[in-house]
């Protein structure tokens, strides 16, 4: 049905409300069954000093330093940055740059933490067990000290939304265990295994945002997971205005604007936040880590991974601390071997795809996979010439137009393609996905936008250069000015005779040139 | 014979209008400085460099707008500067003199320096803090590359250092098919041929 279509049924209430696009890929969610393990604790591990968007962390240890499990590392530098904590006890023996999970393949500063084995905690930070009586103010503090990002691959601090703010006061909280990804099933066995502590940190959100009603968004592919979800909300009797919504599978339905539109018909518009419309989404591992962190006093040093992809003998969903070296993780589900093997940090429609499996689980692995390279398709080399389908444009959640976008964007036209709204693309792959000429859209895409954040970065340099620039030449031009004035001063004063001579004798010379004009004109007269 | 006369008297009287209508016109929307001179400045990378052989962007800006100077003596800018330069003024794009160099970052050895304050006067764009017998050191985030503060070092003590690359600032490769080669490569022929 097209876009306009859809969109006007909806809006007179004859069909209910769905984001535009959207595609259904396999979904391959080949550990929905399998229990979440604990991994055993690495020797040693590695902590980048910013698994969060925003600014990076600095160190507050040395090395040599004992530290315990759940000891702050690495203070927040900033507003926008959360600090990061020791998973394990042992010792730091070294801090210096490491790979990360970045399609770049370069590393970040990262502390070395070597394991005793103790794995002893810190206590120094007291469970909050009687939230509901606490000021919201104090347990967005906590969610802050203890580290907490966005667990469902984003990492946007976490705290930075839960606030009470009285020009957008939130209405509903919405629960996003749509994991609509192939292959993901941690939030799946989360809400399985952990429903209690889930709907427990529902709560706390809600009294920190001061919300009534929540929905708890859900997957008609993850029946059982629902169910639970429901099954824990009837025994509770605080949570009246919650509900469960079970919604027909399509990707990128988990995608925050696209399911708040989903559920609530209200769009966020392009640049705001959901906030702004009175909408909060949180992620259900997000969610359970809240309730570590208020509940037990626990700092965000764990979470869970699906390890899977059809090059894995035995997928499964761990239970890993943060900074344990992946390659471990793949070893111990069997595979040791990586060639023709493609690494894969996140989700297949949207991770990064990386060379080797030298980096460390961070606060964004949702998923890592090992993927066949037949399996990735290779195809995607092979880029056919647009024969104008149309599909893209079908695909795409947010009714942008691929193709276009993606000529502009080869032909370095970006600042057309940004009209043609080029940032407001999410890059969920849908287009890439749906390609018959295996087009790479949202590699072109991600081109594009990195270039114009290129250009636009270098424009205000040389801004800021220019202003510098002619300050100092303003500046130059006042300091020569007052040294002249100062030098003449100082002639005035430093002269000879005093001011009243100096008068007088400007007086006579005057007097005495006068003189000497008449003296010439009696000449001429005389002439 | 008359009626010529009315048809150039008439277009005296016409022309005398005209004339002074422009003159109160000029007067009235009178701006200060030259529009193209501010507008060729905005496109440039204001590294204050030198390297096109006048002393500053503006100046450079200046001698382009007058028609003193081409369009391609930008280095810094590189490709795009000049295609833009050229857009604005209306000619024909030119192939760059030099290739644009890797950014680069003055940086000062401050064990080595004696506080001279002459890299402090030298310094284009107030990059460099310091004072008389104190250690100087260079701001990085303001430095522009522009190496003028290496010449008048009397101790040498300051390095061009490559500009470290973040990964904040990473940006995506074009894709690695051939459809997305082509449409550059032929991209890069059009730019350079008008």
């Amino acid at each position: 049905m097209p876009a306009m279509v859809r969109k006007l049924a909806q809006r007179l209430g004859m069909l209910q409300h769905s984001f535009v696009g959207g595609v259904h890929p396999n979904m391959h969610k080949l550990t929905a069954d399998v229990a979440i393990e604990e991994c055993d604790i690495a020797p040693v591990h590695v902590l980048p000093m910013k698994q969060h968007i925003g600014e990076i962390c600095s160190p507050l240890v040395a090395v040599g330093d004992l530290v315990l499990r759940g000891q702050k590392i690495a203070r927040s530098e900033g507003y926008l940055s959360v600090p990061v904590h020791a998973p394990t006890s042992g010792r730091v023996v070294k801090i210096e740059e490491h790979t990360i999970p970045h399609p770049s393949g370069m590393g970040l500063p990262s502390i070395f933490i070597e394991s005793d084995g103790d794995d002893k905690s810190d206590e120094s930070i007291a469970p909050i067990s009687d939230w509901i009586n606490t000021d919201p103010t104090q347990l967005r503090e906590r969610a802050r000290k203890c580290g907490l990002a966005g667990l469902g691959g984003a990492v946007f601090p976490t705290f930075i939304k839960l606030v009470q703010d009285k020009r957008f006061p939130i209405e509903t909280v919405i629960l996003n265990g749509i994991e609509c990804e192939p292959y993901l099933t941690n939030d799946h066995r989360l809400m399985l295994e952990h429903a209690e502590e889930i709907l427990e940190g529902m709560a706390i959100i809600m009294h920190m945002v001061g919300a009534d009603s929540g929905i708890i968004a859900v997957e008609d592919n993850k029946q059982n997971a629902a169910d639970s979800m429901q099954q824990a909300l009837d025994a509770r009797s605080d949570m009246d205005g919650v509900v469960v919504h079970v919604l027909p599978t399509r990707y990128p339905q988990g995608s925050e604007k696209q399911l708040i539109y989903t559920l609530t018909g209200r769009e966020v518009p392009a640049g705001k936040l959901p906030m702004h419309i009175g909408v909060l989404s949180q992620n259900i591992g997000t969610t359970k880590a809240l309730f570590d962190a208020v509940m037990l006093g626990k700092p965000l040093t764990e979470r869970t991974v699906t390890v899977s992809g059809d090059a894995l003998a035995k997928p499964s969903n761990l239970l890993v601390r943060l900074g344990t070296p992946v390659r471990s993780l793949f070893a111990r589900q069997g595979l040791d071997d990586f060639s023709g093997i493609q690494i894969v940090h996140g989700g297949p429609m949207m991770g990064e795809r990386l060379k080797n499996p030298d980096f460390p689980v961070v606060k964004s692995s949702t998923g890592l996979l090992a993927m066949s390279l037949q399996a990735m398709k290779a195809a995607h080399t092979v880029e056919q010439p647009c024969i104008r389908c149309g599909h893209c444009s079908e695909a795409c959640p947010i009714s942008l137009v691929p193709n276009l976008l993606a000529d502009q964007c080869r032909s370095d036209q970006f600042e057309k393609a940004a009209q043609y709204d080029l940032f407001d693309c999410i890059e969920c792959g849908a287009c890439s996905y749906v390609c018959p000429s295996n087009i790479p859209l949202v590699h072109y895409f991600r081109y594009g936008k990195g270039q114009l954040a290129l250009q636009r970065r270098e424009d205000s340099f040389a801004e800021a250069s220019r202003k510098r620039s002619e300050t100092r030449d303003a500046r130059i031009e006042r300091e020569k000015a007052e040294k002249a004035a100062r030098r003449s001063q100082v002639r005035k004063t430093h002269a000879p005779k005093t001011d009243e001579a100096k008068a007088e004798t400007d007086a006579e010379t005057k007097t005495g040139g006068e003189a000497g004009v008449a003296d010439s004109k009696a000449t001429e007269s005389k002439d | 014979m008359i009626s010529l006369l009315y048809a150039l008297a008439s277009l005296g009287v016409f022309a005398l209008v005209a004339g002074i209508v422009l003159a109160i016109a000029q007067k009235l929307f009178h701006i200060e400085g030259d529009p193209m001179v501010e507008k060729l400045d905005a496109l440039l990378p204001q590294t204050q460099c030198g390297q096109c052989g006048y002393p500053g962007c503006k100046p450079y800006a200046t001698a382009v707008a007058s028609g003193e100077a081409d369009v391609n003596h930008c280095v810094p800018g590189g490709e795009r500067t000049m295609l833009q330069i050229a857009d604005l003024m209306g000619v024909e794009p030119k192939d760059l003199e030099a290739e644009p160099a890797a950014p680069m970052l003055a940086f000062v050895r401050e064990d080595e320096c004696i506080g001279c304050t002459l890299c402090i006067k030298a310094c284009p764009v107030d990059a460099i803090v310091g004072a008389p017998k104190q250690y100087h050191t260079v701001i990085a985030d303001h430095c522009t590359g522009c190496n003028l503060c290496v010449e008048p070092c009397p101790v040498d003590c300051i390095d061009m250092l490559m500009k470290p690359e973040l990964i904040e600032h990473w940006s995506w490769p074009l894709p690695d098919t051939k459809r997305a080669q082509l449409g550059h490569e032929r991209r890069e022929q059009h730019a350079g041929h008008g």
